[in-house]
Parts: structure tokens; C-alpha cells; sequence
């Protein structure tokens, strides 16, 4: 009488398990919390004047390789551009204090991350340094805009007369 | 008379939904009682869960390869087979784990829970064990409620689980994707938070409908053979309409 009983209970026992081996399995090879997980970290500001689509947990690269992620997005109440918090590997600690930030599309379409291009000054950023040299997203809608009127750069895309053929 | 008799089709339902609202109140009210029972709510787990584990990850296994064989077709057309493994992952976890696992489960275990427990009541088994001074409420209909919550949401990750593997099955070994490119761009495009916990809230609502509809059905049919064959039916239909209504109200909140 006992034994069938006990066969239900290891039985239960084992698909509970299974269960949460399934969903630690989703957890940890489809996403990606393993890249949440950082390491030591230290925080670089930088100011752009259009982010496009940047996103939190944005990746940051140098050379392509990822460093770090986006911390946080602020907009600047008293100059209105945008700050973004840099939160890079402690790992990736070297990195000149006259290095480049950029926005940049991973393909046509992609998501957009940062990227940084080393400087050469022989000083290394520090935790809470600003990255002044800063270059905002493309945006597809003025490179459109700028293609209308003849590749114009200085005059916006809305003072365009409508039925000026390019030129 | 005739026309007092008869029961308008809108009446009928409000009154087997409020009916089904209060006999949730019920179980509500016996699951402290049925804690006494814990034996036989793990055996439920083991008949509604355990049992129900080949069909669900045969489907699961089956799901996922044919969606990475569409898809692919689809998103060659545009140059994008790269993103399938995002695509996959997210349409499974989304929507697709959840909602088919909770078909699978409505065939698979809602159906027996109706047809046991309709068949305890047309053998007058429940009138009995009241008489003995037990609570079917909380012997019977809890365990199977408390079994179908526990039992869904785990279902559905195994059936996620086993659809990834024949969507990698498909797209990696036969249609030749490269294997860093399906798991790279999957684990970059998936959140755990908004895709994959998201998927288990909804299996868990899933689970508690579908073992509410099932013991509500077998619980107050007509105690004859034709009854339970009925009750059955009506378990297997209700929960498919509930499942996908509630499947889109869910998901147009938990966005």
C-alpha cells in the first residue's frame, strides 16, 4: 500500500525538477542574464545631443568587442541633450581620456549601441570622468532629408521648397 | 408555462459563469482544508504534470522544428534568416508556449479531472464521503485545482525548453544556420523578465482557468453517463475559448 504511493510522490518529485531545470534552462542559454551579471564596473558620462534609439543595457564597444553597458538615459533639463551613464568592465579600465564616443546602428536596421574610439593620450579615463568628445546618431530621416535638397547640410531639410527638383 | 420554462441561452450562461465564480470562492475556501490532504495533492500533480510530460514535449519538439522551418523560408525571402532564433524564441515563450501547452493540457488533463470527479458524482462517491464526515471540496476538487496551477507553468517551460532544441534542430544541423549566429542573436534579443517570465505568468492563469472549468464541469454535472459525456465536451470547448480570450487580455496588459 505504501509503495505505489511513494512511486507518485518520486514521480511528482521528478517532474517538479524537470520543470525548473527547463526554466533554468531558458533563463541562463536564451537570454542573456548572464551579461546583466557584471563584474566590477565603473561609470563614464557622456552628452549627446540626439541619442535616436539608444536603449538601456545598450551594449558598448571598443573595436567592436563589447566593454561595458548603458546605465541610465537622462535628459539635461538646463542644456536639453541627453546624458548618458557609460557602465564599463573594470576590466577594460584602460582607456584614454581623450577617446570618442559614438552612436552608432549595428547594420541597416539593427540596434543601436555605443562605441567607443580610443584616443591616444597617455591619461586613462577615471570612474565618474565626461567623454567630451561625443558624436549623436545617425538619422536615417535627415540623411534622407539632406539627400532631397542636394546634399545642403546647412539648410534643414523643412525650409526646402516642395517643388524645387534636386539640384 | 412553457415559456417560463424555458431558459433564455444568455440567461444560461451568466448563470453557469456566476455559478463557476462562486464555486471558485468554494475551492478558495477549501484550500486551507485541503493542506491536510497534501499526499494527494502531489499525487494530482504527478497525474495532471507527470503524465501529461510525453504529449507535451512531443508537441513541444514538433512546434518548434516547424516554426524554424517556416520562418526560415519566410525571413529568407528578406535576407534575415540570422534573426530566427530570436524569432522562435520570442513567438514560443510569448505566445505559442503558453497558449498551446494550455490546449494540450485542456485535452489532456482537464478532460480526465471532468470526467473523474463527473464520475464520482454520478456513482454518488461525493455523497458518500460527505456522509463520512470528508470535504470533496477539499479531498477532491482542491488537490486537482492546487495540481493544475503547479502543473501548467512547468509544462510550458518544457514544451519552451524542447521547442528551442528542434528549432536548433532544424535551422542549425539541417537548414545549416550558423550555431554561433542562432544563439547569439537569440540571447541578445531575449529578456528574461518581459519574454520568458511573462510566458509563465500567463501559463499559471492557463492552469488555474482550465482546473477551475474542469472540476467546476465535473463537479455539478448530471449524474448519468450522457451528463459526464457532456461535461467532458463542454470542459475541452470552455477551456479552449477561455484560454484564448484570456491568452489576449493578458497580453495586451503584461505588454
Amino acid at each position: 500500500m505504501t509503495q505505489p504511493r511513494r512511486a507518485f510522490q518520486v514521480g511528482s518529485g521528478l517532474f517538479i525538477l524537470l520543470g525548473f531545470a527547463a526554466l533554468a534552462y531558458l533563463a541562463t542559454q536564451t537570454t542573456s542574464i548572464a551579461n546583466y551579471r557584471q563584474g566590477d564596473s565603473y561609470t563614464l558620462k557622456a552628452r549627446f545631443t540626439n541619442i535616436g534609439q539608444l536603449k538601456l543595457r545598450a551594449p558598448i564597444k571598443v573595436a567592436g568587442v563589447r566593454v561595458g553597458s548603458v546605465k541610465s538615459i537622462e535628459l539635461d533639463d538646463k542644456a536639453l541633450d541627453a546624458i548618458v551613464l557609460l557602465s564599463i568592465d573594470k576590466r577594460f579600465g584602460e582607456l584614454p581620456d581623450d577617446s570618442a564616443a559614438a552612436i552608432f546602428t549595428s547594420g541597416l536596421l539593427g540596434d543601436q549601441y555605443v562605441g567607443i574610439q580610443p584616443g591616444g593620450s597617455p591619461d586613462m579615463f577615471k570612474d565618474g570622468d565626461e567623454v567630451v568628445l561625443t558624436q549623436s546618431s545617425m538619422q536615417l530621416e535627415d540623411l534622407i532629408g539632406k539627400f532631397l535638397v542636394g546634399g545642403d547640410s546647412t539648410k534643414p531639410a523643412a525650409d526646402a521648397e516642395p517643388a524645387s527638383p534636386p539640384r | 408555462m412553457s415559456t417560463l420554462r424555458r431558459p433564455s441561452m444568455i440567461g444560461d450562461s451568466l448563470a453557469q459563469l456566476g455559478s463557476a465564480g462562486l464555486f471558485l470562492f468554494a475551492i478558495l475556501a477549501a484550500l486551507p482544508g485541503s493542506l491536510r490532504h497534501f499526499r494527494e495533492t502531489v499525487r494530482q500533480i504527478w497525474f495532471v504534470g507527470g503524465m501529461s510530460l510525453v504529449i507535451i514535449m512531443t508537441c513541444g519538439l514538433f512546434v518548434g522544428m516547424v516554426l524554424s522551418l517556416q520562418l526560415y523560408y519566410t525571413l529568407s525571402i528578406f535576407g534575415g534568416t540570422a534573426a530566427l532564433g530570436t524569432v522562435v524564441a520570442l513567438s514560443l515563450f510569448r505566445e505559442l508556449g503558453p497558449v498551446v501547452t494550455a490546449l494540450l493540457f485542456a485535452g489532456r488533463a482537464g478532460t480526465s479531472i471532468t470526467a473523474e470527479i463527473g464520475l464520482m458524482r454520478a456513482t454518488d462517491q461525493l455523497s458518500a464521503m460527505e456522509m463520512m464526515a470528508v470535504d470533496p471540496m477539499a479531498y477532491v476538487v482542491a488537490p486537482r485545482f492546487l495540481a493544475g496551477i503547479v502543473a501548467m507553468p512547468l509544462l510550458a517551460c518544457v514544451f519552451n525548453a524542447l521547442g528551442i532544441l528542434g528549432a536548433h534542430l532544424v535551422g542549425v544541423t539541417w537548414l545549416g544556420l550558423d550555431n554561433g549566429t542562432f544563439w547569439g542573436n537569440m540571447t541578445s534579443s531575449v529578456d528574461v523578465w518581459t519574454d520568458v517570465i511573462n510566458g509563465v505568468w500567463k501559463s499559471t492563469a492557463f492552469g488555474a482557468v482550465i482546473a477551475l472549468i474542469a472540476t467546476f464541469q465535473g463537479y455539478t454535472t448530471p449524474p448519468t453517463s450522457e451528463g459526464v459525456a457532456y461535461a467532458t465536451t463542454r470542459t475541452v470547448v470552455s477551456s479552449s475559448i477561455v484560454v484564448l480570450a484570456l491568452d489576449f487580455v493578458m497580453t495586451a496588459f503584461l505588454m
